[in-house]
């Protein structure tokens, strides 16, 4: 603070402290980078005239949004609508139903520890699959149809929900909880009178989102044959029926936005 | 929660009858709801597919091991084009959300009225659409290969990742905004000096959250042609290679768990 | 109550002509405020919360823009100014803020210098890359307020004290003729607002600056200032010398209360809430 140190100071350059002080670090990260971008860059194979090509198409299909067209595959769209929507809301209750007590279980503080590695497991495993995947796997054990999608769907809204619902009860008030442990309550009790009160407005939140996310991913399981709308999808891709296929995207992105409401509704409700 | 009078004594009810009745009317309603849905499933699925399910999951359990582990050299190149999908598309997705993000945010949008609609249209409908039915879209306009799959996951990652900004935006504290304002700083040095610092560290894990579920999105891109590991699974399903088919899934397991150590190992260094 | 000398036309820093402020809400903030501050006069501006202090202050450098009535900075309206010109004449007035303002996630540095992007572009501003006499002016105030060694500290590393000092540099590297102080002792403990209070005035009384500081703790206004004036309502209903801050004036100002405890209390170290 000396005036000493003021005089050393001016005149001096002054720049702004590097997020990373190690310069040879900092240096290589940069240089690291921009090499592996030129690689990656490099080995895209672009075949510029068929991407030329394809603007007029491109074109075409935003035109087709103004022009949807619901009626021609009418029966296909709205089969394939109903098998989704059903798969949603039967993979929901499923999902939500089995989620808790796996929940319950992979919560450190209210499971002994064998279950609840168990639980553990089942949520990574769960996580760890893509959607889509699982579908092939059960499509190939059960056969084409809504019940593999129906299955698939629970089996994610299991890892997503268990693991949240985990993360809440691990982070709740521990008073709340032993205050009713200390009233002599058995443990179905506890967890009815301590634990159920704080983490059940977050998973009415969290179960309508794990919802949403379903009905989102119902529509592209009938790609690999696991029911709902994505094989009418695919099919009006496959046969360059933009309009038809605008008119699905519609429909999806239309009930979306309608989940994405009426959730944002109800979880203020409850909080 | 009401308190009765009966015959002189006071009786405590957590609900009311009518409360009561309302109640049960829902539960019945959504177990009918529920029988009705999974009535349909059941109609279209193939039941004795289903009863010889643990057969031919056996089967196919015993086909699939152990994986065919050479086939691994075989993969270098579509782990690296997988890699680059989810970099790129990640990349492109954050250059395009950020000025979506801050034409969506109630309090840096130029007009409420007729932009920020335009905006929140943008993020809905990118984000309600799965990166497959982008990529199927993408390769009925440009072709198959590895391009679409990046312009896919380009696409879905924009709504994502310009909804969460924009929410941070919103979330800014608006003193600081003013205090750089109140110097004479123009609206640039405004948005570089009094709002892009306060949003820079969500920023940064929006993009390591959003880069770990490219990850996870481009290794299945491949089964409707647009490049990386899912073309091999793909292929490799098609002539029912079970081992290969095994190794596959491995590899995207591995993918799957190192993008999400990465992501948390960035994520703590940045917070 | 007016300070008749100071009328002198040459001699004015800022005058607030029939200033008013009607919110959307239909809240009258401010009722046609008349308001002369002479050159290098530092101002307190008293009051309850809700009377409009924090307003007017807004109202002048126009981060609240005025329903009616004029701000002249020496012979400009700010109120008839277009952005160009607006920007131009915000770099004469530096701001000083209630919860300091800083820019936590930059450094003290940034922020200081951040008082100069009036005066250069956005490239140079966007690459940090000052003039040298700006980084010399920033290094000479952090001296002066005894923050050189935290130059390059992560704002929201420091106390609040410190902060607010920092915040002081951000408005006094502007070169401002007049300082807008909006509660600048409202975040930090009664010590550390003293000689918040105590640098504020001397740097004003150093460089000749004219200030209007909005406080809500009288104790600390009598002490430090030579001019209070008293808001209530959006009005001015006391305009004067600390001394004249009888306690009927206080109740003018604040409402019914015993104020003789504020009056003494002047030498006291404890903070005195005034505010009701």
């Amino acid at each position: 603070m000396s005036h000493r140190e003021l005089d050393d100071m001016l005149g001096r350059k002054w720049r702004k402290p590097h997020f990373v002080t190690n310069p040879v670090l900092r240096w290589s990260l940069i240089f690291g980078f921009i090499a592996y971008l030129i690689a990656a860059f490099m080995t895209i194979e672009v075949d510029w005239g068929r991407v030329y090509e394809g603007l007029d198409r491109g074109w075409q299909f935003i035109l087709a949004f103004t022009r949807p067209d619901f009626i021609s595959r009418a029966g296909d769209i709205w089969g394939g609508l109903l098998e989704s929507i059903v798969m949603t809301v039967a993979a929901s209750v499923v999902g939500i139903l089995i989620s808790i007590p796996i929940g319950l279980g992979a919560a450190r503080n209210i499971a002994p520890l064998p279950v609840y590695m168990i639980c553990r497991g089942i949520v990574a495993i769960s996580r760890a699959l893509q959607e889509i995947i699982v579908a092939i796997l059960l499509v190939a054990i059960f056969g084409f149809g809504p019940l593999a999608g129906f299955l698939t769907l629970s089996f994610a809204t299991i890892g997503f929900l268990s693991k949240l619902l985990a993360e809440d009860i691990e982070s709740m008030d521990k008073v709340q909880a032993e205050a009713i442990r200390a009233s002599g309550a058995k443990w179905m009790q506890w967890i009815n009178y301590g634990v159920q009160p704080q983490v059940m407005p977050r998973l009415i939140g969290l179960s309508i989102y794990r919802v949403d996310i379903n009905f989102r991913e119902s529509a592209i399981l009938g790609l690999v044959g696991a029911g709902g709308i994505g094989a009418t999808l695919n099919t009006a891709f496959d046969r360059y029926e933009y309009d038809t296929a605008a008119a699905i995207l519609i429909l999806i992105i239309g009930i979306v936005m309608m989940l994405e409401y009426l959730s944002g509704v109800i979880r203020a409700r409850v909080q | 929660m009401p308190v009765l009078e009966k015959d002189g004594a006071q009786i405590w009810r957590r609900h009311t009858l009518r409360e009561k009745l309302v109640r049960w009317f829902g539960w019945l309603l959504g177990l009918l709801v529920f029988a009705i849905c999974w009535q349909i499933i059941s109609e279209s699925t193939t039941w004795f597919f289903v009863w010889d399910a643990p057969r031919i999951a056996n089967d196919i359990w015993t086909r699939a091991t152990p994986p065919r582990w050479e086939y691994i050299t075989q993969l270098g190149r579509p782990i690296w084009d997988t890699l680059n999908i989810a970099t790129l598309g990640t990349i492109i997705a954050l250059f395009l959300a950020v000025p979506v993000a801050f034409l969506a945010a109630r309090n840096t949008t130029p007009s409420a009225l007729f932009i920020r609609p335009v905006a929140l249209l943008i993020i809905v409908s990118t984000r309600s659409i799965n990166s497959l039915i982008w990529a199927l879209l993408l390769i009925a306009i440009i072709g198959p290969g590895v391009f679409a799959g990046v312009i896919a996951i380009a696409i879905r990652s924009i709504g994502f990742c310009a909804k969460l900004l924009y929410e941070a935006i919103e979330e800014i504290d608006h003193t600081q905004v003013e205090a750089i304002t109140a110097t004479g700083a123009s609206r640039w040095q405004v948005m570089a000096y009094g709002i892009v610092p306060q949003i820079l560290p969500a920023f940064a894990g929006i993009a390591v959250f959003r880069w770990d579920i490219n990850i996870r999105e481009s290794t299945v891109l491949g089964l409707v042609g647009a490049g990386g590991i899912g073309l091999q699974l793909s292929s490799s399903l098609n002539v029912l290679a079970w081992p290969q088919v095994s190794l596959i899934l491995l590899v995207i397991l591995a993918a799957v768990v190192i993008s999400e150590w990465v992501s948390a190992k960035v994520r703590g260094a940045i917070i | 109550m007016g300070l008749s000398h100071c009328r002198v036309r040459g001699l004015l820093m800022l005058r607030l002509q029939k200033l008013t402020k009607t919110y959307k809400t239909g809240d009258q903030a401010l009722k046609a405020i008349d308001l002369e501050v002479p050159k290098g006069q530092v101002l307190a501006l008293i009051g309850p919360s809700g009377a409009g202090k924090s307003t007017m202050i807004r109202c002048i450098n126009r981060l609240v823009e005025p329903t009616s009535g004029a701000v002249m900075l020496d012979d400009t309206d700010l109120t008839k100014l277009g952005p160009g010109a607006l920007r131009r004449a915000r770099r004469e007035m530096g701001m000083i803020f209630q919860e300091y303002a800083l820019v936590e996630r930059l450094t003290v540095m940034e922020n200081v210098l951040s008082g100069r992007l009036g005066y250069v572009g956005f490239w140079r501003s966007f690459l940090r890359r000052y003039p040298q006499s700006d980084v010399d002016e920033a290094f000479r105030l952090l001296d002066r307020v005894g923050l050189l060694h935290m130059a390059d500290k992560r704002a929201d590393e420091l106390s609040g004290g410190q902060r607010q000092r920092v915040g002081i540099c951000r408005a006094l590297i502007q070169n401002p003729k007049l300082l807008l102080v909006d509660e600048p002792t409202a975040s930090l403990d009664p010590k550390t607002s003293r000689q918040i209070m105590r640098l504020i005035t001397e740097l004003c009384r150093e460089r000749g600056l004219a200030a209007i500081i909005n406080i809500h703790d009288v104790a600390l206004a009598q002490m430090f200032v030579p001019r209070i004036v008293g808001l209530r309502f959006g009005e001015i209903v006391f305009d004067g010398v600390p001394v004249a801050l009888t306690p009927e004036k206080l109740t003018e100002i604040y409402g019914e209360e015993d104020w003789e405890a504020t009056i003494e209390a002047v030498d006291d170290d404890e903070d005195v809430e005034a505010a009701q």
